[in-house]
């Protein structure tokens, strides 16, 4: 397995609510959460605004400690692991951010900002490197001089893929990536991600709110709702009979369009 | 594909050079008022007494600004106070922005306890009333250079604090940040490589203000006769000195006032357009 995880919890310190005197009481966002994600898996995380599926792809990441429960990285336990320790890791799961505007350094050129995790994971060869990432992406070799203002939304994302894969990780943590960028980009962005994954062997958990991309891109969705699993399976059984309440409700709220109908 | 944006270069602006040009005389005029300044700055005529500048009836060759009611070269006196004025913007500047921007950096970018215990010490340091703490301050110290610059860092510092925190806050909440953890990015390294670059120009803007800043409030310190020894030149204590011979001598005040209004304002002018330099995106 490439990701396991048992009743995970996270709770915030709820400041809105904090008492005068005395601990702010705790905001719970995932109410422990079990699933698997297989090795070479693309796994679908869906659910409403606020369900908590960010802090639970933040958490995978270790962007966030845990409150409770385990979550375990390749057999590796990494739930509480020291900063120090997790630097070892970290090139082997990797993240793609919503917003490519402010996941982009505004100071920094393309060249630069896909070349520092890599320089920082101690590889070489980092001009060899960064080129052949803007390959993979579709980008002409010269954007590396670029700044991010300079390109188009579709071609931040781009970017944003390129800095992730050029690590070669094992693992890819996608959060609403397409959700800012325009109906034609988003299309070619899910194809370049589609094609990625398949020709790197990448391991991807899909991030949106949008059911028929996760229809098309995934082979097994999550539901979450306030917090927890309502539903987790392979997505076409899923699509075709849903389990639980919420997930009809989601389905029944968005109009899907032929699945067999592919991207343009 | 290659669109105008990217191509479109700022020509460095008017502003950015009359400011710069007119610091950079200045400068220059500190550096060597001993070999430009057409008399010594403390040489007393008193036969020479409240001569007019160049252009009025009456003036005295050599004199070009005219002449104080001790017989003291005006234009002389200017080019030896800038000697003072500028070691005092560079250095409290300098200073006041060191200690105060890094404790701002720290506090908006850790945030939690260091976060805490920096922003009260700026709420209280700020209830002193600066003047009135900047003159004890003095009288405790004693006047002279050292004191004026230590009195400006003291009471200055808190400005960049809450400018820099603020903003270290807003870059710190960026997914360039979390992307920098996500690539194995130490929290100190991150705070030096990704968001000092994008608070720098901030910085460099509130620098050049505090060096502004600076000059004034060593004129108004050499005004109430707090600042250097009296005898060394200050454009502080030439406006002092020339506002109680304003109607019989109005070059005395005038050209000091003029000199240090537009110092302050290359000062506060240049941060502006070097703050508009500095960021790729207007660039
Ligand atoms: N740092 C934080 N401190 C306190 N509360 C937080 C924090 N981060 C998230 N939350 C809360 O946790 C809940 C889940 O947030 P999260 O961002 O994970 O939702 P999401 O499913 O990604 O929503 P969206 O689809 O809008 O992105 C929200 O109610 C949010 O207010
Ligand atoms: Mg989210």
């Amino acid at each position: 397995m490439m990701y396991e995880v048992r009743d995970l919890r996270l709770s915030f310190p709820d400041m809105a609510h904090k008492p005068l005197i005395g601990a702010a009481p705790r905001l719970e966002v995932l109410k422990g959460l079990s699933f698997d994600v297989p090795k070479g898996a693309v796994l679908g995380i869906v659910g409403g605004s606020g369900s908590g599926k960010s802090t639970l792809g933040r958490a995978m990441l270790r962007l966030l400690e845990p409150t409770g429960g385990t979550i375990s990285f390749d057999g590796t336990d990494i739930t509480h692991m020291g900063e120090d320790q997790l630097r070892g890791m970290r090139k082997r799961f990797q993240m793609i951010f919503q917003d490519p505007m402010s996941s982009l350094n505004p100071r920094r050129r393309v060249g630069g900002i896909i070349a520092g995790p890599l320089r920082l994971q101690g590889l070489d060869g980092l001009t060899g490197r960064v080129d052949e990432a803007l390959d993979m992406v579709g980008l002409p070799r010269g954007f590396a001089q670029r700044y991010p203002h300079e390109l188009s939304g579709g071609q931040r994302q781009r970017v944003g893929i390129a800095r992730a894969i050029a690590l070669r990780p094992d693992f890819i943590l996608a959060d609403e990536i397409v959700s800012g960028l325009d109906v034609s980009s988003q299309a070619q962005v899910l194809n370049l991600l589609g094609e990625l994954v398949r020709d790197l062997g990448l391991t991807l958990a899909f991030i949106s709110h949008d059911l028929s991309v996760i229809r098309r891109l995934c082979d097994r969705v999550l539901v979450l709702h306030h917090g927890e699993v309502v539903e987790e399976g392979a997505t076409a059984a899923l699509f075709d009979a849903p389990q639980a309440a919420y997930t009809r409700e989601l389905l029944g709220a968005i109009p899907l369009p032929d699945p067999h109908q592919t991207w343009g | 594909m290659r669109d105008a944006r990217g191509e479109v270069k700022r020509p460095i602006g008017l502003r950015l050079w009359l400011s710069g040009g007119w610091l950079a005389l200045l400068v220059l005029a500190a550096l060597c008022a001993p070999l430009i300044a057409p008399n010594d700055p403390l040489m007393q005529d008193l036969f020479l007494g409240r001569m007019p500048p160049f252009w009025m009836d009456g003036a005295e060759p050599g004199f070009w600004l005219g002449t104080d009611s001790l017989g003291r070269d005006v234009l002389s006196r200017i080019l030896y106070g800038a000697r003072l004025a500028l070691i005092v913007a560079l250095v409290a500047g300098t200073l006041t922005c060191l200690v105060g921007a890094t404790l701002g950096l720290i506090a908006g970018y850790y945030r939690g306890w260091p976060d805490r215990i920096i922003s009260r010490f700026v709420d209280i340091w700020m209830a002193f009333p600066p003047v009135l703490f900047a003159i004890l301050l003095i009288a405790v110290l004693g006047p002279g250079l050292m004191s004026i610059i230590i009195a400006i860092v003291v009471i200055d510092w808190t400005r960049f604090a809450r400018v820099i925190r603020a903003e270290a806050m807003t870059q710190g909440a960026m997914d360039y940040v979390a992307s920098a953890q996500v690539a194995g990015r130490t929290r100190f390294g991150t705070m030096l490589t990704e968001i000092l670059p994008n608070v720098l120009p901030t910085i460099v803007a509130l620098l050049t203000l505090e060096m502004g800043v600076a000059v004034i409030v060593e004129a108004i310190l050499s005004f109430v006769n707090l600042s250097i020894s009296t005898d060394s030149p200050t454009w502080g204590g030439m406006i002092a000195e020339g506002r109680t011979s304003v109607h019989q001598a109005w070059w005395v005040l005038v050209f000091p006032l003029i000199t240090l209004f537009l110092t302050v304002l290359s000062f506060s002018q240049l941060g502006e357009g070097l703050k508009d330099r500095f960021d790729p995106v207007l660039r």
